[in-house]
């Protein structure tokens, strides 16, 4: 499987993305901002950081940036496109997926292990996962989720919602939600669901030695509903 | 502007330094020349009244391969890799605008590691606050962690480790300490000498503005009512432009373009012209007109000593400037030929096409004073006689849960959580054990850092202070599994011209000296801060410590949470149990006096070792080191990392179990063993003759030692693990 990930000036997670995904035998490549165009893919990536200083707002210069017509593009002829934490924020600010994501509630940076629950199964990205709940691993300060109830409504209709805080036990309420986000939301998809946005880091819980291993069985999965 | 002696006493230079500037130039300086002067004679870039002492620290090692002068320390990790590390303060600036101070403290030190052409793979930080119950404390807390993690998580280096204290002698000084480390080949390490005649002046970067003027000159002088004032002297970090200046200068590193960098933080341009050149033995010539400047009409005065961020002064082979120029143009910065190296031995400045300074480079480095100031030695404090007898009235284990939540004790998760820890996907130790460890990407070896500092033993006794920081910080890298190799230090003080605070520095650092001598853990980069002093009322002696290890097989690295019932559990180390300066007689005896517990340097290094020996050889599975708040403490942050409890055995001999379970001796730590090992463990420590305790073995849920404690494991955590939060919240 080709994967390309997307390097903004301000991106911090591009490599992590690339061990990551090399790891599991994706062929990656690295994508320059200022790039016309994307090598023949069939995932792109928007990686965590800090794209353009997260000026004005976290994602939106990204939004404008030359190489993003090629990601809507790829993205509205069905391809799958993955944006992690600064990812999601970016896919939020170009349109593709719905809603945004404001300060945490806590007005503090938050870094730590988290649960999620993956709440759609219907997709190219968590299709016969083994496991309901994921310990993922969150790092962001623009992390809570929100939307119009209208908009709600149409992701809950349309089983967009596709993982959400929870606890180990699967548990989603005020507790298991570290930044405030909207029915704990920590990412959702598209209406095709092919584009996938969500907060938590699977590259960074590939190994034992790191905060976790869960990340590996998303990778996998991916690669697994390729072939 | 005339310049007069008032003009320069006003530019913080002393009387007879004016004086002396005169009569070295053979003329008056004028006003640009008096303000080079100020900011490189001023302590902070002078090291006037620290150099005589720190010339006789150790600074040699099989494994160093730059040692104290260069923008950082670097040591050899094997197969071509090299670590390249250093800790530097940011105190003064961070007390007046903790945010911004805390933030540019941050990338200036990131900034000395990649300007030595190594990607930072690891931040650390030692801060220090003024009591809680103060009424600056919990807002500089919050600007100071905010500041940190604002800068090192937008650059994306983990900040894996660090060390937060509260006490009130910072009520009025505040210390924020900054540590990077960063991954070098050992073979493509760029230094800041210039070398060769009329090789072109690069200036890239952010533009000069005239934030930070005088930065280094108020990080020279205590601070007095008119604080505030000094808001304009702090500068304001960007460190999305930080990330890009690290990227496009690696990016110009991978080939032979550059002769010299250097990157310009306190004094700005000023410091890094003339360092480069002074090292190379040049003369340098700038062109002033030709800095990209921020703001209009910048005077050569304001260029010279603007502190702006995120800067940096290159001396690069000739014919190389179109190449490095489309690098600095593909990351959008500013890139500006800027001037010359040449054979004059002065730095000449022009401005507007005219010569508008002109000093010999030698007046400003190996000229500026030094100063061999006096100092008072302190005398080793009596050793205090306890009441045993008082201490039968407490519970043991409402002493261990006063502990536990002391907040120099607790768990500051608050703040780590805060900080990115996770990035580069290499961080398996995360803040709150022992010390921070990170992959070297790509292979086995994994580095371990932490910082440490133990101002109230330094207060009590320099000497004993200094050694025991260092053994600390050699316990703090054993008990993660990694073999000691240097260290870094940021010496904070008060005021210089005090005998007394001379002398705490002076005997701290011949401590230090002395443990790191002998443990064979050199100094390899460090910087000194003095006047942490408000109105005449100076900080404790703080030395802070940070350490660099080396786990050749990460898979070996430990952790300090207790893993399977029914292990057995040690104290290596022999517990005399010193209780003058613990933790305990301070919180639960309100006993402030007596000696700090003594340092013996042939056992720190022997049980250090035996230590070392057996993670080598996989024979125990979890460690801790003992230090604040004794066994006790030690063996609960154990339980409460790894949800474990303990039966503790009843001791034989023993005579006092206060003194036991809360003194401070030094040189102990606590081991996890599995019962297939132990009959090995026992033979290497025999082997090597160490003094150990059974104090227990793994099991259940509860603490317990006979009939005096019983406590859940879960309420020993409720109370190490909230007081920061609440204290936050409160």
């Amino acid at each position: 499987m080709r994967s390309s990930v997307i390097i903004f000036p301000g991106s911090n997670c591009d490599r992590d993305m690339d061990v990551a995904l090399k790891k599991f035998g994706f062929k990656n490549q690295m994508v320059w901002h200022n790039d016309q165009s994307i090598p023949k893919s069939d995932l792109i990536v928007l990686p965590g950081g800090f794209s353009y200083g997260d000026y004005l707002r976290c994602g939106s210069i990204a939004s404008k940036s030359k190489i993003i017509k090629s990601v809507i593009d790829f993205a509205n002829s069905g391809g799958l496109v993955l944006g992690i934490c600064n990812g999601f924020q970016i896919l939020t600010e170009t349109g593709l997926l719905n809603g945004i994501l404001q300060q945490n509630k806590f007005l503090n940076f938050v870094c730590c292990n988290v649960f999620v629950k993956v709440k759609d199964k219907q997709n190219k990205y968590f299709k016969d996962l083994k496991k309901d709940v994921l310990e993922l691993h969150i790092a962001h300060n623009e992390g809570n989720y929100f939307c119009s109830d209208d908009e709600l409504k149409s992701l809950e209709d349309n089983n967009q919602i596709a993982v959400t805080y929870c606890g180990k036990d699967g548990t989603e309420n005020e507790k298991t939600n570290p930044n405030g986000a909207i029915k704990n939301i920590a990412g959702i998809f598209n209406k095709n669901k092919n584009v996938l946005g969500m907060m938590p880091h699977p590259e960074r819980m590939i190994d034992k030695y790191l905060s976790g291993e869960d990340g590996s069985l998303f990778f996998k999965n991916i690669l697994d509903n390729f072939k | 502007m005339e310049v007069t002696e008032a003009v320069a006493i006003d530019h913080g230079l002393k009387k007879e330094e004016f004086s002396k500037i005169c009569e070295l130039l053979k003329r008056t300086p004028n006003l640009t020349e008096l303000a080079i002067f100020s900011a490189m004679w001023n302590e902070h870039c002078s090291y006037k009244s620290s150099r005589k002492h720190l010339k006789k620290m150790h600074t040699k090692g099989k494994q160093v391969i730059q040692g104290p002068g260069e923008n950082a320390g670097v040591i050899d990790i094997g197969d071509d890799d090299a670590i390249v590390f250093k800790i530097e303060s940011h105190n003064h600036p961070s007390f007046i605008e903790p945010y911004q101070g805390a933030a540019t403290g941050v990338g200036g030190i990131m900034r000395d590691v990649f300007t030595m052409g190594a990607r930072p793979i690891a931040n650390l930080n030692s801060i220090h606050f003024g009591s809680p119950q103060h009424k600056k404390t919990r807002n500089l807390l919050r600007g100071v962690v905010k500041g940190i993690g604002g800068y090192g998580n937008c650059i994306g280096v983990p900040t894996i480790a660090g060390q937060t204290t509260f006490d009130e002698s910072y009520n009025g000084n505040i210390l924020v300490n900054a540590m990077t480390l960063g991954l070098v080949n050992k073979n493509k390490i760029f230094y800041s000498k210039a070398a060769g005649l009329d090789k072109p002046v690069i200036y890239v970067g952010s533009k000069t503005g005239r934030d930070g003027i005088h930065g280094a000159s108020m990080a020279s002088a205590t601070f007095d009512d008119k604080i505030e004032e000094k808001k304009p002297t702090v500068q304001v970090g960007d460190p999305f432009t930080e990330k890009l200046l690290l990227e496009a200068c690696l990016e110009l590193m991978a080939d032979n373009s550059i002769i010299a960098i250097q990157d310009m933080g306190a004094a700005g341009l000023t410091s890094s012209s003339v360092e480069m050149a002074s090292k190379g033995n040049l003369g340098i010539e700038l062109n002033l007109s030709e800095v990209p400047c921020r703001e209009e009409k910048m005077s050569p005065y304001e260029i010279m000593l603007s502190e702006s961020q995120e800067r940096m002064l290159i001396v690069l082979e000739k014919g190389k400037e179109e190449h490095a120029k489309k690098i600095f143009d593909k990351w959008n910065l500013d890139f500006a030929i800027i001037g010359k190296t040449t054979n004059s031995k002065k730095i000449e400045l022009i401005f507007d096409n005219k010569k508008v300074a002109e000093i010999p480079i030698d007046l400003l480095a190996e000229n500026a004073p030094i100063y061999d100031r006096p100092w008072k030695k302190t005398k080793l404090p009596q050793k205090l006689k306890f009441d045993k007898d008082e201490f039968k009235s407490l519970k043991l284990s409402d002493c261990l849960k006063k502990i536990l939540s002391n907040s120099n004790i607790s768990e500051k998760k608050w703040i780590w959580d805060q900080y990115d820890h996770t990035v580069m996907g290499d961080t398996i130790q995360k803040p709150g054990g022992d010390a921070g460890v990170v992959r070297v990407h790509g292979t086995n070896k994994a580095v371990a850092a932490s910082v440490d500092s133990s101002a109230l033993y330094c207060f009590s006794h320099p000497l004993t202070g200094g050694k025991q920081i260092v053994c600390e910080s050699y316990r703090n890298l054993i008990s993660v599994g990694a073999k000691p190799i240097a260290i870094t230090n940021c010496l904070n003080f008060g005021n210089p011209e005090k005998e007394k605070n001379m002398g705490e520095f002076v005997e701290c650092v011949e401590g230090i000296t002395e443990a790191s001598k002998y443990l064979d853990f050199p100094v390899v980069s460090g910087n000194v801060s003095f006047y942490n002093e408000t109105k005449d009322k100076g900080i404790k002696p703080t030395p802070t410590i940070g350490g660099v290890g080396l786990i050749s097989d990460y898979q070996q690295m430990l952790t300090m949470d207790f893993k399977t019932d029914g292990n057995l559990v040690y104290v290596i180390g022999k517990t005399d149990g010193h209780l003058d300066q613990s933790i305990f007689a301070r919180e639960l005896l309100n006993e402030k006096k007596g000696p700090p517990p003594t340092v013996n340097l042939f056992n720190e290094k022997n049980i250090g070792e035996t230590v070392l020996d057996l993670s080598r050889k996989n024979l125990i599975v979890s460690c801790h080191d003992v230090s604040l708040g004794g066994i006790l403490t030690a063996v609960s942050k154990m339980c409460i990392k790894g949800k474990k409890g303990i039966k503790i055995n009843s001791l034989k001999g023993l005579t006092n179990k206060y003194e036991y379970f809360f003194g401070e001796d030094q040189a102990r730590y606590i081991v996890e063993i599995p019962k297939a090992s132990l009959k090995k463990v026992n033979d290497i420590l025999n082997k090597y003759s160490v003094h150990f305790d059974e104090l227990g073995t793994v099991n259940g849920q509860s603490i317990v030692y006979k009939d005096d404690i019983n406590l859940p494991i879960e309420e020993l955590a409720d109370a190490h693990k909230y007081w920061l939060k609440k204290y936050m919240d409160s």
